[in-house]
């Protein structure tokens, strides 16, 4: 990269053509302030709060998106350049009805965060938007009209980061609003979309909302009310992401490693139980490897959808319903742990699971859906009562002034308490295919058709021990492709890293025998619920954190955890049970 | 001589309104094509005859009595660059009345007529919101660069004239050009339409020659009834740039209430939405100003803002009319 000159505030710098003034300020300590921009998204430079003057030309220029030159000269404090800044942005808050007091942003607002920094006058202008609507999107995620800036980064994450295009902006001018497509009006575009669109809860407008218009349906309300019902046991279980992305919220560096302070929050919360899903990943992993390779011993239908991320189901079951039958039937890992909780931990501690209440903590709005879906009612429960995200989880926390980086680690609850370094990876993308891998490598190679049936030949495994990594399944590019051979049968196989690049694979899908998706880019770690920011930098370090956890665990391989085994066990000996707390079934929707 | 030499012996400028030298704008589309790589040589061309600046009616006026002249000037301009395909991107009326003669004047040519969506408005007339139009996409301007010289339709160096200057390139071609152009003159004066005159002439020589001179007291919008800029008329011994419109409006009738509300009316229907200065500093502006007690210091800091931070030239304009009114005419209100 060519090296060039340029000052700002009249400082030389020397840096990189081809960056922006944005890109070269941070990086040299001066911060410009920003609202429509995201690393994620392609550059709108709408918001204009991150203007800067520079020398020769008529007006003032947005950082974001103006490249450094040769000898340009910038500016970003002088008075012109402040109050354009302080304008816009005071003209910005105006569109944003402020619900400080019950708002899980009110720790890391942006906008609050502005005003004070440049001492804006937020009430300089009357609210404007007060008679908006909200729309809700099942009960995961909504677009709350009322606070909404403007910035269109939903739009560009729904359309061009995920191509699901179910967000648009209707009307125009200071009556544009962003709504579901199926409602909008045709003007202003030229041309209308005829083909049916629908939300598949993802979050990624959530999780790329500068000031929370676009975010979670929160139900962090109901979680508390029952923390108070001291008639009912309440047990909280943490999904595999939540651990490397929590302390970002409390200022810990990203990628930090924490299940013990995760575990020690919740208990403090008031939680009787904390579970760790990692334990049913486990469960998830072995019944999913049993069910591949009883598909490709049986022919089909191939290729097998991996099933756990509740976005992906939505997905087909609206968009390519003909493919229901690909999908594995394996539930998820929150709907088997919380079922396992309300069946085979309740009769453990002699329970009546009418009186436990099951509260899952997810990097996922989606997983509020899914845990709402009656099919999964196990003798008339629902094995989850409330899902929260981990910004709900940061925000209780928060709220109860529990000093997060200071807490002493715990461990969570026996026996559904430990999972392996394969659960461990469920939330990076391509991590539920290796974990699979592993155990399918297993099953295989000591002929085995369950991890509970026996090892049939056990030399065979100590003369060629199953392989533990897949690395052809890692990493942050859009599809992962190998083609593997295992005990002498050839799978080709793929990992699908983010659903905005699913259209290849479900173009050539003869070309696959096992495929994993995960709606949000990076997989669970980059999820919808996740802290803000989150960004592809941010996304790495999450990644590499849990691949740290699968490398430093003592068992790295699904069957090899006894207790999950154990659970596998007890089912087995519960005639029907097993299939209502292992299996679902999906059905068509539009 | 080639066409490119002619234009630029001609002095062409573009007659949409920022008067850019009209061989620059070849050039650069011509550049952008040469520098792709050789199986990606698309181009486009793309008339633009939106005309949706109140008060500028020339191209309309142009259309239907040198049509053939314009499509020539196109056809030159898709020669000249082995365009795929040119746009005539047409006012919605102006197809009404024209689109028999346009439809037969462009058969067999590479020529399309594209009809501007009704409610496309104000900002459908921007050159980027032009080709969003086109493509199907919302209707407002495009970040810049990209210019759409180099990634203009479906990210191909696309060419965007004015109607009147592809008038032009055709004079030029045949060597006709006479340092003519269209003045719109409309308002209170007894003779509105549009004259073709000598391109120097004074606003007060132009409202002369058209027995348009009022006897009244009055004051003038130079270049569109909406982002023109206002002058009195001790202001009037220089040249009607950039559209070429003229309006006189009567100081007796117009009022600087009435005056400034109708074009905050006009900018808030029509901002598209898109930037903070344009679709809250607009709002805001007409709400500052419609109350008993004008913030005056808050009304200048949001037209300034608009000026200085606007995503498009549209928004940045908007001050250009209230600021020259009151400078001009209405120094002492504030």
């Amino acid at each position: 990269m060519k090296k060039i000159n340029i000052k700002i505030n009249g400082r030389v710098i020397i840096c990189d053509q081809g960056k922006t003034v944005m890109q070269v300020a941070n990086d040299n300590g001066i911060e410009l302030p920003n609202l429509c921009f995201h690393p994620d998204l392609s550059i709108k430079a709408n918001c204009r709060v991150c203007v800067v003057e520079i020398t020769g030309r008529k007006s003032l220029a947005t950082s974001c998106s103006t490249l450094v030159e040769d000898g340009m000269e910038i500016k970003t404090d002088t008075e012109r350049v402040k109050r354009s800044r302080n304008l816009n942005i005071e003209l910005i808050f105006a569109e944003h009805i402020e619900r400080c007091p019950t708002c899980i942003w009110r720790f890391n607002c942006k906008l609050l965060e502005l005003a004070d920094k440049y001492k804006i006058e937020i009430t300089k202008f009357s609210d404007r938007k007060s008679k908006r609507k909200v729309y809700k999107f099942a009960n995961a995620v909504e677009i709350d009209g009322t606070q909404c800036i403007d910035c269109r980064n939903c739009v560009d994450a729904c359309g061009n980061l995920q191509k699901i295009n179910y967000l648009e902006l209707r009307g125009k001018g200071v009556n544009q609003e962003i709504a579901p497509a199926n409602e909008a009006g045709g003007f202003p575009f030229a041309k209308r979309k005829s083909n049916k669109v629908d939300c598949i809860y993802c979050g990624q407008c959530a999780v790329h909302c500068p000031v929370g218009a676009a975010q979670e349906q929160t139900h962090w309300q109901m979680v508390e009310k029952a923390l108070r019902d001291k008639s009912k046991v309440i047990v909280a279980q943490f999904a595999p992401s939540i651990r490397v992305s929590l302390g970002e919220e409390f200022g810990l560096k990203s990628g930090k490693i924490m299940p013990g302070r995760v575990v020690a929050a919740l208990k403090q919360l008031g939680f009787n139980f904390v579970f760790d899903v990692n334990f049913a990943a486990d469960i998830t992993t072995m019944t999913e490897a049993e069910e591949l390779l009883e598909k490709v011993k049986s022919g089909g239908p191939m290729p097998m959808f991996t099933s756990c991320c509740p976005a992906w189901v939505k997905y087909i079951e609206f968009y390519r319903p003909d493919l229901i039958p690909n999908l594995t039937t394996v539930r998820s890992p929150q709907i088997q742990s919380g079922g396992l909780i309300k069946t085979y931990w309740a009769e453990k501690m002699k329970i009546n699971p009418k009186k436990i209440v099951v509260v899952s903590v997810m990097p996922c709005t989606s997983k509020k859906f899914e845990a709402g879906r009656p099919e999964l009612k196990i003798n008339g429960n629902l094995p989850i009562d409330y899902v929260i995200t981990t910004r709900e989880l940061a925000w209780l926390i928060k709220k109860n002034k529990i000093d997060f980086p200071g807490l002493k680690a715990a461990v969570a609850d026996n026996p559904l308490g430990a999972g392996s370094g394969a659960a461990a990876i469920y939330g990076a993308t391509g991590g539920v295919m290796e974990s699979a891998l592993r155990t399918a490598e297993y099953l295989l190679m000591t002929a085995q058709e369950s991890v509970c049936s026996g090892e049939k030949d056990k030399n065979k495994l100590k003369l060629c021990d199953s392989r533990i990594e897949f690395k052809a399944v890692r990493g942050q590019i859009g599809v992962k492709e190998a083609k593997i051979e295992m005990a002498g049968k050839k799978l080709r196989i793929a990992a699908v890293n983010g659903i905005g690049n699913i259209e290849p694979i479900l173009k050539n899908i003869k070309n696959y025998d096992y495929v994993e998706v995960m709606a949000c880019p990076d997989g669970c770690i980059g999820g919808g619920g996740q802290p803000i920011p989150t960004t592809a930098a941010i996304r790495k370090t999450r990644l590499e954190a849990l691949y740290k956890i699968d490398v430093k665990s003592k068992i790295r391989r699904a069957h090899e955890n006894e207790a999950a085994v154990g659970a596998l066990k007890w089912l087995e000996g519960k005639g029907g049970l097993k299939n209502k707390v292992l299996y679902t079934k999906y059905k068509k929707r539009n | 001589m080639d066409i490119l030499s002619k234009i630029k012996k001609a002095n062409l400028v573009g007659r949409g309104g920022a008067g850019f030298p009209v061989a620059k704008k070849w050039s650069s589309v011509a550049k952008a094509l040469a520098d792709k790589d050789a199986g990606n040589k698309e181009c486009y061309v793309v008339c633009n005859a939106a005309e949706g600046e109140p008060g500028v009616n020339k191209d309309g006026y142009i259309l239907e009595h040198y049509a053939d002249r314009v499509i020539d000037g196109m056809k030159i301009a898709i020669n000249f660059l082995g365009a795929k395909k040119g746009y005539l991107y047409l006012n919605h009326s102006y197809y009404k009345k024209l689109h028999k003669k346009l439809s037969v004047l462009s058969e067999n040519s590479k020529i399309e007529i594209f009809v501007k969506p009704i409610k496309a408005g104000y900002i459908g007339g921007e050159e980027s919101a032009v080709l969003n139009a086109i493509e199907g996409k919302r209707i407002e301007p495009r970040l810049k660069p990209p210019f759409p010289t180099a990634r203009g339709l479906w990210n191909h160096p696309t060419l965007i004239n004015n109607v009147e200057t592809f008038y032009n390139v055709s004079l030029a071609a045949a060597d006709q050009y006479a340092n003519k152009r269209f003045y719109t003159v409309t308002g209170d004066c007894p003779n509105e339409g549009v004259y073709e005159l000598p391109d120097n002439l004074t606003i007060e020589k132009i409202l002369k020659l058209t027995k348009n001179y009022p006897k009244f007291s009055f004051f003038v919008q130079i270049g569109g009834l909406a982002s023109g800029e206002v002058l009195n008329s001790s202001q009037l011994k220089r040249q009607a740039l950039g559209a070429g419109s003229i309006a006189v409006y009567s100081l007796a009738k117009n009022n600087y209430k009435k005056t400034i509300k109708s074009w905050l009316d006009f900018f808030v229907n029509e901002s598209c939405g898109q930037c903070t200065p344009c679709r809250e500093g607009v709002y805001r502006l007409n709400e500052v100003f419609s109350k008993e007690n004008i913030d005056w210091r808050l009304f200048n800091n949001l037209l300034d803002n608009l000026s200085d931070t606007s995503f498009c030239a549209l928004g940045a304009s908007v001050s250009s009319p209230i600021k020259s009114f009151i400078k001009n005419v209405y120094s002492d209100i504030k």
